[in-house]
């Protein structure tokens, strides 16, 4: 009977403690998916999709940016895109282009090197580590897509993204949302494959499992040592990228950002979201001490 | 008897426009409002207002000098990330007194309380013109969860900080508005208040500093840190301490009226007080600074032109406003202490601006032209700034905050 009651007492105990930290702000569901959420385990997604992008096949011709603007219902762009002149000046993805191909007169190569732009669609996307709202999902089939209906215009992902890749309907006054990417989700899922690859008429894209594309990416740099750097772009960054790139420059002249973790970078962050829990109860004990011995001192004086 | 009714059945919309008007005939209350400052106030509102009414009709393109690349412009930059650690004020005042019972402190913990709560307000004004769908803005709360997110953390804990520092303010509102029995109740709550505000000041003041963990790419090697939490939270506490040195200071200043002998006779001497202990807030911080170029190895660094921008930031803005408060302290001089205060300010928020707008993407080409606010986003902060002032001046004008109430003696 006593041993009982005491269980009782016990488990009335706890529940009181649960019910204090929820009051206090909700310390138990904030801590215990830092661990949970932040890195999904991608192994049981082995067939996620991405994307090859040769930059020593590709020629410029924009077909791809032309093909992903039909596929996406975007608006027409200002500059029409057989036109050339778009390559004075270095663009990036926009609200109204979810890609951009931009021109380089790279060190080392006598012709000029043509770079296309998007979401690399990250293996542990930052923008969806980095969104409070969980406006996006990294899909079991490869591709991050964004909601726009939990969205609240924060820009953190933005922010998060090491790749500059969102962008954002600064236009709009009243209903923005952030504009990237989607990698033909809904092509991949019917069975069909992204609008670039399918329209590039030199086969600079390649669609097709991460795994078979990283094999690709190695072969081609094991039989063609003089045409290729020996790197795959997106196989390590930011924990690496569904998108993956093979270059004949040093990817840095190119503007890929060379000073990225290799890790996820929602790591960073894990130790701060694990230390969470820790504030929400050591704090009070600490503090209800201190309050305690200073009651007695004056009770004393 | 006759007058006696009479005098009641005017009390209630009378006291309410009493309360109002500071018991001023509404007359010769609307004649006081003709200040020159209030008259600046008026000509930057009359700007600044419209234009925010601009971003609602035109979008932030208009009004803002936020891009793809840099999605946070200076609302977020002074609005938020200056903002909150200087509204640090509330939990260092309610913790030195009610936790560690340094009650000599009592006459100034409401003003930062206030300081603190007013801070948080509008942050969230800030935030509200600055998100795409402020409608939105409890959807963190309530409509879907991202917790991975240090933001969601930030979200969750200024909503509810806010609400706390409310509840701990609201003692002076209900004395403002006589309502004795529930000012009972507020009181009761306090101590289980100042450690629940202690716990969230903790947390969302390091999250601030912790959303930057997210950019290793982007901000500048000498500004990103693994201690960036911890470097935010520490340069809050020495931002609250030197925050309530310089509202009282004003405060002191401009409504002496307003306030009592026991605010007006110890300030000096709580000055200094004050003032050691932002010292002591502020070595720790500047060694933590050192440390931290230590811990990543980036001496080298140091000698870029960068690195001297770093210099100046520590050395100018922290280690010599240090010096000024120390030698303030030493010698008891209240007025080097409010000297030291102000450069101590003027370096929290330099150290802000550094890492949320200066020293992001400090690698992107043009940055700097990026970086220049339009004169109409300045606008915008400026009358924030303005609306800011007018309110907290309207708060202390009739709450006893600079006071005691006669008729609540053992509210100190």
């Amino acid at each position: 009977m006593d041993r009982k009651g005491d269980g009782k007492m016990e488990l009335k105990r706890r529940d009181f403690l649960r019910v204090a930290a929820l009051a206090a702000g909700g310390a138990a569901f904030l801590g215990r998916p830092a661990d949970a959420l932040a890195s999904p385990d991608l192994s049981g997604w082995p067939d996620r999709a991405g994307m090859l992008t040769d930059l020593t096949e590709c020629v410029g011709c924009r077909t791809c940016e032309s093909a992903c603007n039909a596929a996406n219902g975007l608006p027409a762009p200002d500059v029409p895109f057989d036109e050339k002149s778009v390559f004075d000046r270095k663009r990036r993805p926009t609200a109204s282009a979810y890609t951009v191909v931009n021109r380089y007169e790279a060190k080392g190569s006598a012709n000029p090197v043509y770079r296309k732009v998007q979401c690399n669609h990250c293996e542990e996307p930052s923008c969806a580590a980095a969104c409070p709202v969980r406006a996006y999902t990294k899909t079991p089939e490869g591709p991050v897509l964004y909601d726009k209906d939990v969205c609240f215009g924060c820009r953190y992902c933005m922010v998060a993204c090491p790749f500059y890749a969102p962008a954002y309907d600064y236009e709009s006054a009243l209903e923005p949302r952030v504009v990237k990417c989607t990698m033909c989700h809904g092509r991949i899922r019917a069975g069909g494959i992204p609008a670039c690859a399918g329209s590039c008429p030199v086969g600079a894209i390649t669609f097709g499992k991460r795994k078979e594309l990283l094999k690709i990416a190695r072969d081609r740099i094991r039989r063609f040592p003089d045409r290729y750097v020996e790197q795959v772009y997106g196989e390590y960054e930011a924990g690496g990228t569904g998108w993956l790139y093979l270059s004949g420059v040093p990817f840095p002249q190119l503007d890929f950002p060379d000073n990225l973790p290799k890790k996820p970078i929602v790591e960073n962050t894990k130790g701060f979201l694990s230390a969470v829990p820790l504030v929400f109860t050591l704090w009070p004990a600490l503090l209800g001490l201190c309050y305690a011995a200073n009651g007695n001192k004056e009770e004393k004086g | 008897m006759n007058d006696n009714t009479i005098a009641k059945a005017e009390t209630y919309p009378a006291r309410i426009a009493g309360k109002l008007t500071m018991g001023m005939p509404l007359s010769e209350y609307a004649r006081g409002l003709v200040t020159p400052f209030n008259v600046v106030c008026a000509v930057i509102l009359s700007v600044g207002l419209p234009l925010i009414g601009l971003r609602f009709l035109r979008g932030l393109a208009t009004v803002t000098h936020a891009s793809n690349e840099y999605p946070w412009s200076i609302l977020l930059g002074w609005g938020l990330f200056s903002g909150v650690p200087l509204s640090a004020t509330g939990y260092v005042m309610a913790t030195a007194v009610y936790i560690f019972g340094f009650r000599k402190y009592h006459p100034l913990v409401r003003l930062g309380v206030l300081t603190g709560f007013m801070g948080y307000l509008f942050a969230v004004i800030y935030l509200l013109i600055d998100i795409g769908r402020p409608w939105r803005i409890y959807y963190p709360m309530a409509v879907s969860y991202g917790p991975t997110s240090v933001l969601f953390l930030v979200a969750w804990h200024v909503s509810t900080y806010l609400t706390v520092q409310l509840l701990e303010f609201s003692p002076a509102i209900l004395e403002w508005l006589n309502a004795r029995r529930t000012r009972k109740w507020a009181i009761l709550i306090t101590v289980a208040m100042t450690i629940a505000g202690v716990i969230l000041s903790t947390l969302h003041q390091s999250a601030l500093g912790a959303l930057f963990l997210m950019a290793p790419g982007k901000l500048h090697p000498l500004w990103y840190s693994a201690f960036i939490p911890v470097f935010f939270f520490i340069s809050s506490i020495y931002a609250g301490l030197c925050m309530v040195i310089a509202v009282s200071t004003v405060a002191s200043k401009y409504l002496k009226d307003k306030a009592d002998e026991s605010f007006l006779g110890s300030l000096d001497g709580l000055t200094v007080g004050l003032g050691k202990a932002a010292c002591v807030g502020m070595f720790v911080y500047f060694t933590l600074r050192i440390i931290g170029v230590a811990h990543e190895d980036q001496w080298a660094l140091l000698s870029t032109r960068y690195g001297g921008w770093f210099l100046v930031e520590v050395l100018l803005f922290v280690l010599v406003p240090f010096l000024v408060l120390t030698a303030g302290v030493k010698r008891g001089s209240a007025r080097i202490v409010r000297f030291g205060a102000f450069h101590a300010l003027a370096g929290v928020i330099l150290t802000r601006l550094n890492i949320s707008i200066l020293m992001f993407n400090w690698n992107l080409p043009g940055h700097f032209q990026a970086i220049v606010p339009p004169l109409r986003e300045v606008f915008i902060v400026l009358s924030i700034i303005v609306l800011h002032i007018l309110i907290f001046r309207w708060i202390l004008n009739r709450m006893p905050v600079l006071r005691e109430d006669p008729a609540y003696p053992d509210s100190h």
